[in-house]
């Protein structure tokens, strides 16, 4: 069979973020500006505003098979099985090594690394005989997505996408492409991120000059504000269910929108500061990949992490794309929720597909004085913008080592 | 230490590994693993923890010495 033409549609959403543990909860919270962060302490360096998740580990899960794995992997399976349900299939009936697992993550095994590590030199006395043995399974690149794997019974392929913050996006467009390659039948794909609980980020954060402060956390992360000094970083997951359209309507499926345009690329410039040219050329390959101009897109959700630099450099770049646009609006999900690393392509975008049933753009958060240098028309920041009708959403995701990615998704329409 | 006060060692070690399994009818005279939901891993938990609270070391020539109750009893009573 020749799937290279097929449409690829969403089917179901399984997430977790800091301010909801489903997409209406999730939706809300954003058409609401419900923030996500508080003050947690963190080891080693006291009070940091972070997104923290609080889904039910154990909805899923027992208790051992918790203790074994990870939280990356709690995460991945708390989302897979929320998706895996709202998106309605027999699951007893799908044939397990035709489902592929794709999850993109900004990085891994720091978590389990740090803890070992701590407890080798404040309680082991360096005593090695004392290392865990479940350092590498935990550990291991593909631990996330093979937690699912084994709590679904799934027997296709299953790994991670390591591809920092913009793992969400690219775990989406992974499975775009093996759907339409027919290396599956049906795939769980999106990203997470456990970032959390690893104090090494956050101190490489903020050693960067990049950590998000404030002395109310809830404002802690304000993207495209004059007064943003940095990225909160904040846990999180995103897992779609994803098909190919004839499967999805044979089974007479829900379909939350069709992936109709996706690209990625490199910068090739910088291990950590983003590139303009590149995001304009991300963004105009999504475009042309889905056959459409930047006019008709309704809403662009950006990357913008809240960092002084970052937010400029994509707000020129949308700008560029956009100049033409005049009913394209745009927002932020970051001051809500923080930079959920791997989860955000993906979550994000889920923060925006209800749009194609209710009309609204849901607002940026934490914008009390917007910079002048990420002045955009069309920027969506005090209240939800009802527009007529969503029929294209554009989402960007980007990460260090200059990855860039932009997602187009479509209202499904047969 | 008694064979009961060994076997009650093993169990709660046991306890904090598996904690969603039933431990109110262990028959000592059958495997562990024939009883309970445990693998491999688990029995590396095992030897982990009598290493680290009780300083026991069993070498992996002997995990077959930890597979019931009561075999656990004879091999770590002598140890503990």
């Amino acid at each position: 069979m020749n799937y290279l033409n097929e449409r690829i549609v969403i089917t179901g959403v399984g997430l977790t973020a800091p301010n909801g543990n489903n997409i209406k909860e999730f939706r809300q919270a954003l058409l609401e500006k419900k923030s996500g962060i508080t003050h947690i302490d963190m080891r080693y360096m006291g009070q940091v505003a972070a997104g923290v998740c609080t889904f039910d580990e154990r909805k899923y899960q027992d208790r051992k098979a918790r203790r074994r794995g990870t939280r990356a992997g709690a995460t991945a399976i708390y989302c897979a099985h929320e998706a895996v349900n709202d998106c309605g299939i027999n699951w007893d009936n799908v044939d397990k090594s035709r489902v592929g697992v794709y999850v993109g993550i900004t990085e891994h095994g720091n978590v389990e690394t740090e803890e070992e590590v701590h407890l080798l030199l404040t309680q082991n006395n360096c005593d090695v005989k004392l290392w865990s043995h479940h350092h590498n399974p935990r550990t291991v690149s593909n631990s996330p997505a093979g937690e699912v794997n084994l709590s679904l019974n799934i027997t296709g392929p299953h790994y991670t996408i390591g591809s920092a913050c913009a793992g969400g996006n690219m775990g989406l467009i992974q499975a775009v492409q093996m759907l339409r390659l027919g290396e599956v039948d049906f795939a769980i794909a999106g990203g997470l991120s456990e970032s959390v609980k690893t104090f090494g980020i956050f101190a490489a954060f903020k050693a960067q000059g990049a950590l998000g402060t404030h002395a109310d956390p809830a404002k802690a992360s304000k993207p495209l504000d004059r007064d943003r000094n940095g990225i909160v970083v904040s846990e999180g997951g995103c897992l779609y269910t994803v098909e190919r359209l004839s499967d999805a309507k044979a089974r007479g499926a829900k379909i939350y929108a069709e992936v109709v345009g996706y690209a990625t690329n490199t910068d090739a410039t910088d291990f950590v500061l983003p590139n303009t040219e590149r995001q304009i050329q991300c963004m105009n390959m999504a475009l042309h990949k889905a056959g459409i101009n930047a006019s008709d897109i309704d809403i662009i959700n950006m990357h913008a992490t809240g960092t002084p630099s970052g937010d400029i450099v994509e707000t020129k770049a949308v700008i560029e794309v956009f100049s033409n646009s005049d009913s394209s609006y745009i927002n932020t999900s970051k001051g809500a929720i923080g930079h959920t690393m791997g989860a955000a392509g993906a979550l994000e975008l889920a923060g925006n597909l209800l749009a194609f049933e209710d009309g609204l753009v849901h607002p940026c958060m934490n914008i009390d004085n917007l910079d002048p240098e990420c002045e955009m028309k069309n920027l969506v920041v005090k209240e939800p913008k009802k527009l007529d009708k969503v029929n294209y959403i554009l989402n960007n995701s980007f990460g260090m080592l200059g990855i860039n990615s932009s997602v187009i998704v479509k209202k499904y329409e047969d | 230490m008694t064979a009961d006060e060994v076997k009650n060692v093993v169990i709660e070690i046991i306890k904090d590994i598996a904690p969603d399994e039933d431990y109110s009818n262990i028959d000592p005279a059958v495997p562990l693993r024939e009883q309970l939901d445990l693998d491999s891993m688990d029995f590396l938990d095992i030897v982990m923890e009598l290493r680290k609270q009780y300083q026991v070391e069993v070498p992996a020539q002997d995990y077959s010495h930890l597979a019931t109750l009561n075999s656990c009893a004879e091999y770590l009573g002598p140890k503990l």
